[in-house]
């Protein structure tokens, strides 16, 4: 349910472009909530001119590409100043992939933690089940802005695949989608969804068969087809000018959560937990509390069986800084700089890269990230069905466990009138063969194995 | 004058353009590369590109992803690399490395370039670095004497040439085609014009890679470029028939670059004018 923002809150963010200085575009929502736009109008922690965030970002990729980055980077540049092209886009996020995602106040998950007062912020009810809509429709009116008939993308739990796919469908675009076999056997309904949309879908054999994997064989197909194809990367990873793209389309998600935050609770959350593989709904949530010292931003990565195992996808909990798929970020790697398999239950975290701002942020220590296991994510997918009746995503699930542990510590040390805000990143009803073997959900007659 | 400096001197003098063979090190073991390695010098490769296997090659395709891959798998480690360079140029055979970059960063640039210089090698080609990211790296080659070697893409504009051109020594490295690395059947149309937009740019001898398997692909391209760069159809023939298959391929490769005509050189906009031109011209077919 939309909510109204209180009378002391601060103007929304539409009323005045602080790239271009002019008064921007359409008037306050009559709820008083941002638009997706409101995301496009710059921020004071933009990347340089480099796509540098700190010591982290550039190009880390073959010449071949530049010319198709800078033009994408100048389409870009001219689009976020387009009211025709920020109108279409705060449309279709009203009327197609249904924002604003309500606030959800989690009372029986709270009553039962006894810590911090919980709030969900639920991308998970945005159209095809998840946050990546919100990228996935912004970058798919760039690419028809410049003209290219056919996207492509890589996708690990194949929601991003599943979104690219809805706007290729949506906007008549051909759309081809890279999938780890290993992943399109652990998502098969999402390799089905996306066939279903009109996409090609291509399992890939490469490397570990994962997301990684996916990511190379779409950088190889668009070395080969960049004249009328856009890659439509599905992260805040890559190169510049991806990360910072990838972010504004996101950055909805936290200015509507702060506005709705204020609006119910009448003051800022203590923290804000948001599960990171590439990073991007954290990122997208993080963003519009980053000039709000009094909130901590949590990232939880995935932990797999344990750091200490090996067996993870915590890259910034337990990697070191390289250079991959664009960016120089931290990522996973033997001490040869060969990349090494990420490991995780959640398809869409098990990537051994993460996002170069979530690297600046941790490196300046304005965000910090700890791991979850897979062990700690599946309890909390059960804790917040049972508790709310959402079924999060299990990706979603680590942001929970960790808001969570955030609840009782924030609540030990600030008493109940804290609160945390986790975001609830997308649903979990393609996870459930997953749940159903972790569980043992499946009715005893009929299982096997 | 660096090694290659001289190597590009001299093949000008003959007229021709050079030879470039690649392999991967470490594959299929790493005494074996050594071997296949040598055996593209034996049969008549100017230069041997020294593969660095890597797990993540997004400009290669099929063919040299199974390669590295199967050199990490039987245990590559980065020094292997500098122990095969060093085989193959006490062998006599000039060796510039190729590598992406993440490899070379774990490493340190200064400690690689000083591991490869004292291997003997004469520079390295990095498919996934840009000039623009290169500072640190073009301090440590510069320091060592390794020519640093960019790529050019069909894509690239005048002033990204300009610009890779800039920090490039050695050679200019022109992907022939907007792709990944693989023998293809014909040379792409976009190689000539690429050629041409870099020599109206830059002196420096400029090779052509990506795509070339045969003896008259090699002499297709010897008549516009400085050097022919061939890669896959190389791992390919170790695999079906070892040194030997290596041995001939190099040898009909080599074949093709000295039936190319020099005086196609000299037609080319920007040449320079120091080229040599008195071996008689000959026509060159199409493949």
């Amino acid at each position: 349910m939309p909510v109204r923002i209180a009378q002391e809150s601060p103007a929304p963010e539409s009323s005045r472009n602080p790239v271009s200085g002019q008064p921007q575009g359409p008037a306050p929502r009559p709820d008083g909530l941002p638009r997706p736009s409101d995301g496009l109008a710059g921020t004071a922690y933009d990347p340089d001119e480099r796509g540098y965030f700190g010591s982290f970002g550039g190009r880390w990729l073959p010449e071949a590409l530049v010319a198709a980055l800078d033009e994408v980077a100048e389409s870009y540049r001219k689009a976020r100043l387009d009211p025709d092209f920020l109108a279409e886009l705060d449309r279709l996020a009203a009327t197609y992939a249904g924002r604003p995602s309500p606030l959800t106040d989690a009372s029986r998950l709270t009553e039962q933690i006894g810590g911090a007062r919980i709030l969900l912020k639920r991308e998970d009810l945005n159209h095809t089940g998840s946050h990546k809509i919100n990228n996935v429709l912004g970058q798919a009116l760039l690419a028809k802005r410049m003209g290219k008939t056919r996207v492509i993308a890589e996708t690990g739990a194949g929601q991003h695949g599943v979104a690219t796919a809805t706007a290729a469908a949506l906007l008549g675009l051909d759309c081809c989608v890279y999938m780890g076999r290993v992943d399109t056997e652990r998502q098969a309904l999402n390799v089905a969804r996306m066939r279903l949309l009109g996409s090609e879908v291509v399992a890939v054999d490469s490397g570990s068969a994962t997301l990684k994997d996916a990511i190379n064989e779409a950088f190889r197909d668009w070395v080969a087809s960049v004249e009328n194809t856009f890659y439509l990367f599905g992260t805040v990873g890559g190169p510049h000018p991806f990360p910072v793209i990838v972010r504004d389309f996101q950055r909805i998600i936290g200015l509507e959560a702060r506005a709705q935050v204020l609006e119910l609770t009448g003051r800022l959350p203590d923290a804000v937990a948001a599960c990171v593989g590439g990073g991007s709904n954290a990122i997208g949530v993080f963003h519009a509390f980053l000039d709000d010292p009094g909130v901590r931003l949590v990232g939880l990565e995935a932990g797999g069986d344990g750091i200490e195992t090996g067996r993870h996808a915590a890259t910034i909990s337990g990697g070191t800084v390289g250079v991959l798929h664009g960016a120089r970020s931290f990522l996973l790697q033997d001490a040869d700089g060969q990349i090494v398999e990420s490991h995780s239950i959640s398809a869409g975290l098990d990537y051994p890269g993460v996002g170069p701002e979530h690297a600046h942020l941790a490196e300046i220590h304005r965000a910090e990230y700890r791991p979850i296991t897979d062990t700690q994510a599946m309890d909390a997918f059960a804790l917040l069905s049972r508790t709310e009746g959402i079924i999060p995503a299990i990706e979603s699930a680590h942001a929970v466990a960790g808001g969570v542990d955030l609840a009782r510590e924030l609540g030990a040390a600030i008493g109940p009138e804290a609160i945390v805000l986790i975001n609830v990143s997308g649903r979990g009803d393609k996870d459930m063969e997953t749940a159903m073997r972790w569980f043992d959900l499946a009715d005893p007659g009929e299982t096997h194995s | 004058m660096t090694s290659l400096d001289l190597l590009f001197a001299t093949t000008r003098s003959h007229g021709r353009a050079a030879l470039i063979g690649y392999l991967p090190a470490g594959y299929p073991t790493v005494d074996d590369s050594v071997e296949l390695l040598t055996a593209m010098i034996d049969g008549g490769c100017d230069l041997v590109e020294v593969g660095m296997p890597f797990s993540d090659p997004v400009l290669d395709g099929p063919v040299i992803q199974h390669a590295a891959q199967t050199a990490l798998a039987g245990g590559f480690h980065t020094a292997d690399l500098f122990r095969v360079v060093a085989a193959v140029t006490a062998a006599g055979g000039p060796a510039v490395v190729m590598t992406y970059f993440n490899p070379v960063l774990a490493y340190g640039v200064e400690n690689f370039a000083r591991d490869l210089s004292a291997a003997g090698g004469s520079g390295v080609i990095t498919p996934d670095l840009i000039v623009d990211e290169a500072g640190p790296w073009l301090a440590a080659a510069r320091a060592t004497d390794l020519d640093p070697i960019f790529l050019v893409a069909p894509s690239s504009p005048a002033e990204r040439i300009a610009l890779t051109a800039a920090a490039t020594r050695g050679f200019l490295y022109a992907a022939s085609t907007m792709g990944v690395t693989g023998a293809r059947n014909q040379v792409s149309a976009a190689a000539p014009e690429l050629v041409a937009r870099c020599r109206a740019i830059t002196d420096l001898p400029i090779g052509v890679g990506l795509g070339v398997r045969t003896g008259d692909q090699a002499a297709e391209i010897a008549g516009f470029a400085d050097a022919v760069i061939v890669g896959s159809a190389f791992v390919s023939a170790a695999d079906r028939g070892g040194v030997r298959a290596v041995r001939d391929l190099a040898a009909e490769l080599a074949d093709g670059v000295r039936r190319s005509a020099s005086v196609a050189h000299a037609d080319s906009p920007g040449n320079p004018a120091g080229r040599s031109g008195d071996v008689p011209a000959r026509q060159v077919s199409p493949a």
